[in-house]
């Protein structure tokens, strides 16, 4: 093994720990919303600081990469695309902190049956299951598993363009659920975006795996030769 | 854009021995008017004979023998009518070490031009200063024509010979390993030349230096055991090659 590919190899390590360890804060954060349980919360918030800082370690893993090895074809992609997963999972941990923000100001119950109706929990689940697989792809290599997550992010999308109505009729139906509905909305957002930042992860991977750039497909169609 | 420049050089199922060992297999390959090209490849795999192939420079090894066509703006090289000095004249090399003759500045430069029987001081005064401007050595040398070109730091030598190469007015010029043998300042220097010189010349060169063909060229062949695997647009192979045996070759992973 070359000093690069050990070098390389530490990386994957470090974006690996902390992909499982935001996987871990975003099953926590559905937990402590959809309980309301405000020690759970508390938590988040504390290990928020352990994501942060690993952020920052993998930027500057990311530095010395390109600094001191000139990585180039794989070797390139798979360091750009660290750096690339770092900042999105960086997001994805910024989220389930706010997400635990939430919990710790609403302080007190949230009506569960517009939980209910607004399909949080299923969001929550939907995006812990493509965090997950995206995980799974980034261990084992693999770059077709990834575009499952894909489809995911479509159904939270859909969930999310429905919730609107609901909360407008949550809070014309009653106006003192007004501050429980801005926070399940707010929280709905974070999800739905918590899903945008699961496909960057992918689409990052795949672009490592395959040499392919998946964004912005439909603007800049790929020549047929 | 690219794709509509003129090809310069293009090589026809060239195949090169020495004595019995076939050192380059077939190989087809056009570089482009105005560019750059870099041939990469292990120690040993015939870039220095295929660049060689382009003036006409292996003819004096003995054991040497080529197959295939080699043509330069259309015309067969190898064709009999086809005068080594005019050929030379039209092909300039650059080699890994400088070699500069034991004689003034000065008459480095022109040394092409005097045994061309050129003589008109004026224009040598004139060519020689264009030249030397061009490899980025005026600057450097200017008070010092007259003083001995042993004298020059290698990297400055090295640009010396680059000058004389272009005094005799190439429109090819040929480079094998040219920064090889310099410092990092030296080497960017004979960098920027290359890329500079592009916008009149067309220019092949060999080199080791990985990430040196990143900065300089334009196009990238890499050869294997006298094979051409793959060539492309230079960022193409440096970043997603299509090849296994380059993708292993160029991040440094063997077998
Ligand atoms: N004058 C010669 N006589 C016999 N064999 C030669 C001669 N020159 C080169 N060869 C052989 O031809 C093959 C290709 O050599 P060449 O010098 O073209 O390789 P190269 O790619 O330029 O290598 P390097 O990177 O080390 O300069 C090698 O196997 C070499 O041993
Ligand atoms: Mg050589």
């Amino acid at each position: 093994m070359t000093n690069l590919q050990k070098e390389l190899k530490v990386l994957k390590e470090s974006v690996l720990e902390m992909l499982k360890l935001v996987l871990k804060q975003l099953d926590k954060a559905s937990e402590a919303f959809l309980n309301m349980d405000d020690a759970l919360a508390e938590e988040i918030i504390h290990t928020e600081k352990r994501v942060n800082a690993m952020e920052l370690t993998i930027d500057k893993q990311c530095e010395n990469v390109f600094a001191l090895f000139n990585p180039v074809a794989s070797d390139l992609r798979f360091t750009i695309s660290m750096l690339k997963m770092n900042s999105d999972i960086e997001r994805i941990g910024d989220y389930a902190d706010g997400i635990a923000d939430y919990v710790v100001a609403l302080n007190g119950p949230i009506d569960a049956k517009a939980v209910k109706d607004a399909r949080l929990a299923e969001m929550f689940e939907i995006a812990y299951h493509m965090l997950d697989v995206v995980i799974v792809s980034f261990e084992s290599d693999n770059a077709v598993l990834p575009r499952q997550v894909f489809k995911k992010d479509k159904q939270l999308n859909e969930i999310n363009k429905a919730s609107s109505t609901l909360i407008e009729k949550m809070v014309l139906d009653d106006t003192q659920k007004t501050r429980e509905a801005l926070y399940l909305f707010s929280t709905i957002k974070k999800v739905e975006r918590i899903g945008d930042h699961i496909k960057n992860i992918a689409e990052d991977w795949i672009f490592y795996m395959d040499g392919e750039v998946l964004k912005h497909r439909k603007k800049v169609p790929k020549s047929t030769d | 854009m690219e794709e509509s420049k003129k090809i310069t050089i293009e090589t026809k199922k060239i195949s090169a021995y020495y004595g019995d060992k076939k050192v380059l297999h077939d190989i087809d390959l056009q570089m482009l008017e105005n560019s750059v090209t870099a041939f990469i490849g292990p120690s040993g795999c015939g870039k220095s004979t295929f660049l060689r192939l382009i003036n006409r420079m292996n003819d004096y090894i003995d054991i040497f023998r080529k197959e295939g066509d080699v043509f330069i703006n259309g015309e067969d090289i190898y064709k009999k009518k086809v005068r080594i000095e005019e050929l030379r004249k039209q092909v300039g090399m650059v080699f890994q070490k400088p070699n500069p003759f034991p004689k003034s500045i000065y008459e480095n430069v022109i040394y092409g031009l005097r045994i061309q029987g050129m003589n008109n001081k004026n224009m040598l005064n004139e060519i020689v200063e264009k030249t030397l401007k061009q490899a980025a050595l005026w600057d450097e040398v200017k008070d010092d024509l007259k003083k001995s070109a042993l004298g020059l730091s290698g990297g400055q030598q090295q640009r010396l010979c680059i000058a004389r190469t272009l005094a005799v007015s190439p429109s090819i010029i040929l480079m094998d390993e040219p920064a090889s043998a310099l410092d990092p300042i030296s080497t960017a220097k004979i960098e920027e030349l290359i890329y500079n010189l592009k916008k009149e010349y067309t220019i092949v060169i060999v080199t080791h230096n990985m990430h040196q063909a990143g900065r300089v060229s334009d196009k990238t062949a890499f050869f294997l055991s006298g094979e051409l695997v793959e060539y492309d647009d230079t960022n193409t192979i440096f970043t997603s090659p299509k090849d296994e045996r380059t993708e292993n070759y160029i991040t440094g992973k063997f077998g």
